[in-house]
């Protein structure tokens, strides 16, 4: 039954509409292919056998009713910082290790409410800070394309889990590259989409100005289909945008004739690993062959942007982190005397150290005397990355660029050094800062086998032009359909 | 740019109510001051007069109609508080 494992929701939609397999069989083949995968992998913090098999149940009953949306009956898994109500919402923090939310996030009862099916919750740095997943407080997530190389972070238990097979597709979230970045990493498709464009209410916030979900998916019309299944308009998150769902499966179909593909000197630079670079290369040469138009641009502020980023991002961490004090919800030291050093141990022990490392760091930048000198220097400087992006898409549709410097680095290679794990995020962090959509999605492969992401990134709310350049080069390319772990 | 203190360093932690071990503090200090060094590169890019970004998207007015809802049950949630007592957060003695 190995191949029923390789299709694609849309795939998977005619087989359960069919009456071919039922999603309770189909749910049942994943919970296996989990149990005899993951305890290499380590994707899952929670899974949720019960819960998916009774999900199941209800949407054969649906399916055989004639009613089934684009997602039921389709098996997913659900990284650990959207809250599940009732299911254990982690954050693979030991501050939420029991917290269970006692509400549905709006991308949940989006899902819920076309009968998908919930396998369980995926592992990722903690309060979804760091690049690699090592940063969980439970465990490590490995490459299940070698399990001695990272997945990526910090969405990088979701993206772990579609490459390996143990859900069709999932949700993460990313605030600095952390769906685009462990997409390239597990070779799948990761998108960012434009901020305002999927709803933050029960997403669990890092950086509130920067943060947003996306899906993960072996292909980019899944990527689509799930986009659309979560995107829209909710009065429950002020910057949500008032806009339709955008009908992005169309736009899929319409080709690259005419498209203008960026490409910015910037991010073509020393120190990026050759073999990324020739792959993205050949992606490039691939969209030409089938009608592009390659135009050079320049983003010249791109060296400033993780700078810009580690100021804005830990300022609003450290603001929206000061929410776990041991009262309402999470952890709760047991050794104190008063309330200040409740909050103090609780914090301590609930936090671990790159999450103390941000919150120190925003909490600096954000002290008497400094506020000007970093966070509103920062958010200058973010305006020049802004008017860099505007003026180059004058010149050209979409922008082309590798998501990291290398391909997946070795587990604890980076873990001593932050600073040098801040730098994998240099080609990602500027589209958070500019608030545009951008996806990474399968290039090729390096020497050792392992995937090469290529980005590609768009205006402001300008999904449709990502998603119908990226279906034709997928198809251009035309990747053997492989998945490690067979 | 100035180099950020262990004393600095204590007193952050605990404007963040964090607390630390001195070992602890002695390699945040160094962590920090890294970081703050690649950060400081900001200084070289002349910003006067540019308005500062703190939306990528900006809305305004964000209204909604004002109806009345029902809210979460008190006893759902309380169930996550580490010590929760008919309906309130119990915490230390505070006067």
């Amino acid at each position: 039954m190995a191949d029923l494992l390789d299709l694609t929701i849309a795939e998977l939609r005619r087989f359960l509409d069919k009456g071919e397999i039922t999603a309770t069989e189909l749910t049942g083949l994943y919970l296996d292919r989990i149990g005899s995968v993951d305890g290499k992998v380590r994707a899952y913090v929670t899974v949720l056998e019960e819960g998916a098999l009774e999900q199941a149940a209800k949407a054969d009953k649906i399916i055989k009713q004639g009613d089934a949306s684009p997602l039921t009956g389709i098996p997913m898994g659900i990284k650990d910082v959207i809250c599940t109500e009732g299911v254990p919402t982690t954050c693979s923090s030991k501050m939420l290790k029991d917290f269970r939310p006692p509400f549905n996030a709006t991308v949940m009862e989006r899902l819920n409410g076309q009968g998908a099916i919930m396998l369980g919750k995926l592992n990722m740095d903690e309060f979804a800070m760091g690049s690699s997943t090592e940063n969980s407080a439970f465990f490590a997530t490995r490459n299940p394309w070698d399990l001695n190389r990272i997945p990526g972070g910090s969405s990088g238990g979701s993206a772990a889990a579609v490459s390996a097979r143990m859900c069709v597709a999932s949700l993460g979230s990313d605030t600095g590259g952390s769906i685009r970045q462990p997409a390239s990493n597990c070779g799948v498709v990761g998108l960012k989409p434009t901020y305002g464009l999927v709803s933050r209410y029960g997403l669990v916030a890092f950086a509130s100005s920067l943060d947003q979900i996306g899906p993960i998916t072996r292909c980019v019309e899944d990527a689509a289909i799930l986009l659309e299944a979560v995107a829209g308009h909710d009065n429950r998150d002020s910057t949500s945008l008032p806009r339709p769902v955008p009908m992005l499966r169309d736009s899929c179909r319409e080709g690259l004739r005419g498209i203008r593909v960026g490409i910015p000197a910037e991010y073509f630079i020393d120190g990026v690993q050759e073999e990324v670079v020739s792959e993205i290369k050949n992606g490039l040469k691939v969209m030409q062959e089938m009608g592009a138009e390659l135009v050079d641009i320049s983003l010249p502020h791109t060296e400033y942007a993780i700078a810009t980023y580690y100021i804005i991002a830990t300022a609003e961490a450290s603001s929206n982190l000061s929410r776990y004090d041991g009262v309402k919800y999470g952890f709760r030291a047991v050794n104190y005397s008063n309330l200040m050093e409740m909050y103090r141990e609780t914090r301590a022990q609930g936090f671990g150290p790159e999450v103390k490392r941000r919150i120190m760091l925003g909490t600096y930048c954000l002290s008497a005397g400094y506020y000007d000198a970093f966070y509103k220097k920062a958010s200058q400087v973010r305006t020049l990355i802004i008017e860099d992006f505007k003026k180059a898409f004058e010149e050209c549709d979409i922008i082309a660029s590798p998501v990291a410097p290398t391909t997946a680095f070795k587990i604890g290679e980076k873990v001593r050094d932050p600073l040098q794990m801040y730098l994998s995020d240099i080609f990602t962090i500027p589209v958070n800062l500019a608030g545009i959509p951008g996806m990474s999605m399968p290039c090729g492969f390096d020497r050792k086998g392992l995937p090469v992401g290529i980005q590609l990134m768009a205006g402001h709310l300008r999904e449709g032009i990502l998603f119908r350049a990226a279906y034709s080069l997928e198809k251009g390319l035309g990747l053997d359909r492989v998945w490690p772990l067979n | 740019m100035a180099k950020i203190t262990i004393k600095e360093v204590e007193h952050v932690a605990e404007l963040a109510r964090l607390r630390f071990t001195p070992d602890e503090i002695e390699e945040f200090t160094s962590q920090l001051n890294a970081i703050l060094k690649f950060v400081s590169k900001l200084d070289s890019i002349d910003t006067e007069g540019v308005k500062p970004t703190y939306r990528a998207i900006e809305i305004f007015n964000c209204f909604r109609e004002d109806e009345v809802k029902n809210s979460l049950p008190v006893e759902k949630v309380t169930a996550n508080a580490p010590a929760s007592e008919e309906g309130a957060f119990v915490v230390p003695r505070i006067i």
